[in-house]
């Protein structure tokens, strides 16, 4: 605290009135995308500045911060922005879903159900879920005011006469209380239920396009479908490797250069958390089937593992499209605790990895998810 | 001399913190339509301003926000000389240029027509209007459905005009134009936003 002393939450005091008068307005209109003067924020646009600035106009001194990136609340994204409400606004931080008041995200929705009284930050890319089909501002204004909203089903339908199923896995338009249709922003299509009749505020913001839109809790938000291909989530074949949770999002983790992989939760509070009340997967350390673990000179699953008794230790590669799991117990890399007293260690190991091998570690724009 | 000095006193004595416990109070209001939150007002405007009124004044209230004062509150120099001080806003001459109205006799205030609905193409640009009320829990008991809300929510403000339920629909059937309600009474505060949907009354 003896760094420059900020204003408390880094924001002016003109700055939060702005913002705190649109999300007003954003909850009275949800769905609908309101126009606010985004500031120029310590980070660069794609990092979650829309978010940081909900966040900050929104944050008081008892509240507990938990920031998540892609699920996880260890890389480099999730830990700079906690990092730097503790500097600006002194705040207490968490990784447990369960214990914050706010919970910034980027792109993932807790999978323990929040509850009444959270607030949902969601930093948001591209707030306008016609842009992509219509680029012109003046026009996709019009088309929210006469809720003129065709050329999104033309978009689903031609969706479904390429592939022959709604191909889009992220950023699934939804329909708030029948009216606005809305960008659930670049989370995977499995999150959308939980948007539904959600117990918790979920406010969104976007820097670089000066836009924040809210969803109040208890709110209708419908994904947009057909009768005859309606709305489904992703569905995994094999449950987390690491917890044996099913039914909840998971992250494809490459082992080695042989093919193999393992399905891990993206949410890593989730996992840690049934870990640590006694549920394993196949290929945690000191779980029930630890002797089925390619660590123990188990089988492996997927081809190329241990076909000659010779298991690759995973631990001398890392994952090579690491979806931000580098700090995770996997197979002996280092396991960063997430109680905040060893918060320092998280940032250690963050920082010192290399560029690219985090999913923050380049912005967010580029194709994230699953095609 | 004595206006004078009244004026500079009666802000919020750590703005920072307390236009932020405010704010919350008001969101979480705002986020779940007719329930009362209940704020302890830290900030002493001249009557006939309340304290919450005048906390939540100081909080959202700037230069940028041209308010509009009922003729009870705008009739009262020490009112607008305080308003001016410790928020820097403007005063609105007509109900339909305001981002803000203030009332301390809602009862008898313009239709809610009167203010800015916002356009079709930006509702966010309209009017929100800060009620002062006897009371949030005594008047005749109101049944409110909408986002935010789990089933229904009810609220019996005191106050009110007499054909509110009248024009609380009309302003339901502009949506997403329409105007955006914080009642005050005392300590407790409740928010109307223009999506919370007046149910009908039974029997």
């Amino acid at each position: 605290m003896n760094a420059p002393t900020y204003n408390f939450a880094y924001l002016d005091e003109q700055t939060k009135r702005m913002i705190r008068r649109a999300i007003l307005k954003a909850i009275a209109i949800p769905g609908y995308q309101v126009p606010f003067a985004s500031r120029e924020m310590p980070m660069p646009y794609g990092w979650g500045t829309g978010g940081v600035q909900v966040t900050a106009a929104i944050l008081g001194p008892d509240d507990v911060l938990k920031v998540i990136d892609q699920g996880a609340d260890d890389t480099t994204n999730a830990v700079s922005i906690r990092k730097f409400f503790q500097r600006v606004a002194g705040i207490g931080t968490t990784t447990s879903t369960g214990d914050a008041t706010i919970i910034q995200t980027r792109h993932r929705i807790p999978e323990q159900p929040l509850h009444e009284g959270q607030v949902l930050v969601y930093q948001v890319p591209i707030p306008e879920p016609l842009r992509f089909l219509e680029p012109r501002e003046t026009e996709t204004r019009k088309m929210h005011a006469l809720e003129e909203y065709g050329l999104m089903h033309v978009k689903l339908y031609e969706d479904i006469a390429r592939n022959g199923h709604i191909a889009t896995t992220y950023a699934y338009p939804v329909k708030v209380e029948g009216r606005y249709v809305m960008d659930p922003s670049p989370t995977p299509k499995f999150d959308n239920p939980k948007m539904h009749m959600s117990a918790a505020l979920q406010l969104f913001g976007a820097g670089r396009e000066k836009r924040i839109y809210a969803l109040p809790p208890h709110t209708e938000v419908v994904s947009l479908d057909f009768e005859d291909h309606p709305f489904e989530v992703q569905r995994f074949d094999k449950p987390c490797a690491l917890c044996g949770a099913e039914q909840v999002y998971l992250d494809e983790v490459v082992l080695d250069d042989r093919g193999g992989r393992m399905f891990v939760c993206s949410d890593t509070d989730h996992c840690e958390t049934r870990r640590a009340n006694g549920f394993f997967g196949e290929m945690a350390e000191g779980g029930h089937d630890a002797q089925t673990s390619p660590l123990r000179g188990g089988r492996t699953e997927g081809p190329g593992g241990g076909e000659d008794g010779t298991n690759i230790p995973p631990p001398l590669t890392p994952p090579l499209k690491g979806e931000g799991n580098l700090s995770r117990p996997v197979a002996g890399v280092g396991s960063c605790k997430t109680s905040e007293t060893s918060s320092f260690d998280c940032v250690a190991q963050a920082e010192g990895t290399p560029p690219g091998r985090t999913s923050s570690g380049h912005p967010p724009l580029k194709g994230e998810g699953s095609r | 001399m004595q206006a004078e000095a009244h004026m500079l006193e009666g802000g919020f004595a750590e703005p920072v913190l307390e236009a932020q416990a405010t704010f919350r109070a008001v969101m979480d209001a705002m986020a779940r339509p007719a329930g009362i939150v209940r704020i302890g007002p830290n900030a002493t405007p001249p009557a006939p301003l309340t304290p919450l009124a005048g906390a939540i004044a100081c909080t959202l209230l700037d230069a940028d926000t041209p308010v509009w004062l009922d003729p009870l509150l705008s009739g009262s120099e020490a009112v607008r000389a305080w308003l001016g001080f410790h928020t820097g806003t403007r005063f609105a001459s007509a109900p339909d240029e305001a981002t803000f109205a203030l009332f301390r006799d809602p009862a008898g205030m313009p239709p809610l027509d009167q203010f800015a609905q916002g356009t079709q193409e930006y509702p966010d640009r309209s009017t929100t209007l800060i009620l002062q009320l006897e009371s949030l829990e005594s008047g005749p008991p109101l049944t409110f459905g909408g986002p935010g809300i789990k089933r229904e929510a009810t609220i019996a403000p005191r106050g009110l005009p007499a054909d509110f339920a009248a024009q609380w629909a009309e302003n339901t059937r502009r949506f997403p134009r329409g105007v955006d309600l914080i009642l005050t009474a005392g300590d407790a505060l409740a928010c109307l936003p223009r999506s919370a949907r007046l149910m009908e009354r039974e029997g």
